[in-house]
């Protein structure tokens, strides 16, 4: 059974943790993690969003980082959104304030749209989706550049702001915050692999 | 991708955008130095002021919106979030604020009220923290189109026990909601002068549809996981931060205190020697007229 573990340090983790559970429909359980020591038996793990800066030191601090490292090695699939999508990146573009884990082959433009005035909602064109995916991004970030093992699911404008790479899943918006559970399929079907 | 189709400003962004700050640290700053000390201990976002509540309240007269240069050169500081106070029922200089580039702005009775009405807030783009004693208040300013609710307290104080106080006021209401029917949740509504809907929203949820952080007197790692205990969602630190001794050393250990609220041998390790906290002011001695909680309805 899949057991899937929130990364709990700070951020819109409830969110995530019931829209987990609402794509699981029981076939599996989502569990907090706010210490080190839980990643290793999780079979999936989320990066969700918040202040990308807070989430990075107290990664640090909890010594979580090398874990989470060992597990994207490991294959574990992980779902990072919005701050998380900063924090999964190899390159933040100079920023010394955040430390990456530097697991997908990506260069972010943080707050790539500007200040909370200027987040917005949107219906993108999702690779492999039928109909358009309502997506909300809130001071979000944005894929400025992605290597060649990265395949781009989506794009607002140039910037690309939906990607994967073997068992990374990255999106700039809030899967959680939606009713549209279709990033998180795509997730578990990331497990069955 | 056609640009017209971009929606901003609504409901589930300004309520996304408190969303994300979840589980963290808001703290009041006047200076871009103090910002980034802020942002270095791992603060969610700051709060820009013109003077710490402590210190508007030593100060006495009209207390407004902080000077647009001061909120500008915070904003070029710092990459988090950047908040900052309009007066209760100032309107302009909310959007002011919102011109800015601020991120949030908190409608607070720290500054002198401007009106006995509250702004109207789903009028704006960007979302609005409020705060509230009770869940009639908390109700009030939701239907005002506040993304955020926080308890009061009594700012500038150092004192938590009106947070404290302010905290478990809504969530006792709260519960007290539960189980009731239809007829009887219309009565809580009129009672508590709240809009049904949301009434019944808090009783099936059984909490506040927006996100609740503590403020007004939180001044110690201690006192910060005290609220998250409560209940609170996370905290505003006012004056507690560079009213302290160390206000490097006070600012993360209250961010580590609000991350770990529950595991008392951490937080006994990052209480250790961080100086005197904030001296503040037993909220009980405040005479009526000048408390700032009472400001609003």
């Amino acid at each position: 059974m899949a057991r899937i573990g929130v990364i709990a340090l700070q951020g819109d983790v409830s969110e995530h943790v019931l829209a987990m559970q609402k794509a699981l429909q029981g076939k599996g359980e989502v569990i907090e993690i706010r210490k080190a020591g839980l990643i290793a038996g999780c079979s999936g793990l989320v990066l969700p969003g918040g202040e990308s800066t807070t989430i990075s030191r107290q990664l640090a601090n909890s010594g979580m980082t090398e874990e989470l490292k060992a597990a994207a090695k490991a294959g574990v699939p992980i779902l990072a959104t919005c701050a998380g999508l900063v924090l999964v990146s190899k390159d933040i573009g100079g920023e010394a304030k955040v430390k990456p884990l530097g697991l997908m082959d990506i260069k972010i433009d943080r707050n790539a749209f500007g200040p909370q005035r200027e987040s917005f909602e949107t219906d993108l064109q999702v690779a492999g989706f039928e109909k358009p995916y309502r997506a909300i991004f809130i001071r979000a970030p944005a894929i400025a550049a992605a290597g060649a093992g990265v395949q781009v699911l989506a794009r607002v404008g140039e910037a690309i702001v939906a990607a994967r790479q073997k068992n990374l899943l990255a999106l700039a918006f809030h899967p959680e915050l939606t009713d549209d559970t279709r990033f998180h399929q795509i997730f578990l079907k990331m497990l069955e692999a | 991708m056609e640009l017209e189709n971009l929606r901003f400003g609504t409901e589930l962004l300004k309520r996304g955008f408190a969303k994300m700050q979840k589980g963290g640290v808001i703290m009041d700053v006047t200076t871009p130095d103090q910002a980034i000390i802020a942002e270095e201990a791992g603060a969610v976002a700051v709060m820009a002021l013109h003077a710490v509540p402590a210190d508007i309240r030593k100060m006495g007269g009209v207390a407004r919106m902080a000077d647009p240069a001061i909120i500008e050169a915070i904003i070029d500081a710092v990459t988090i979030p950047v908040m900052a106070k309009a007066r209760i029922g100032h309107f302009v200089e909310a959007q002011i604020l919102e011109a800015l580039g601020v991120d949030m702005v908190d409608e607070s009775e720290v500054l002198t009220p401007a009106d006995e009405f509250h702004i109207e807030k789903t009028k704006f783009t960007i979302p609005f923290v409020c705060g509230a004693r009770n869940l009639g208040e908390a109700c009030r300013r939701i239907k005002e189109g506040a993304a955020m609710i926080r308890t009061k307290g009594e700012a500038g104080t150092g004192d938590v026990s009106q947070a404290v106080l302010h905290m478990r006021m809504i969530q006792g209401q709260i519960r007290s909601l539960k189980g009731m029917d239809d007829l009887q949740l219309m009565e809580a509504a009129r009672e508590i002068e709240a809009d049904l809907d949301l009434v019944r929203e808090c009783a099936r949820m059984q909490r506040l549809p927006v996100v609740n952080f503590a403020a007004g007197g939180v001044a110690t790692p201690a006192d910060a996981a005290l609220m998250m205990q409560l209940g609170a969602d996370g905290v505003f630190v006012g004056s507690g931060i560079f009213k302290s001794e160390t206000p490097a050393a006070m600012a993360t250990a209250i961010v580590q205190a609000v991350h770990h609220y529950d595991d008392p041998k951490l937080l006994a390790e990052v209480s250790k020697g961080l100086g005197a906290a904030m001296k503040g002011l037993d909220a009980a001695s405040i005479p009526a007229a000048e408390a700032l909680q009472t400001r609003g309805w």
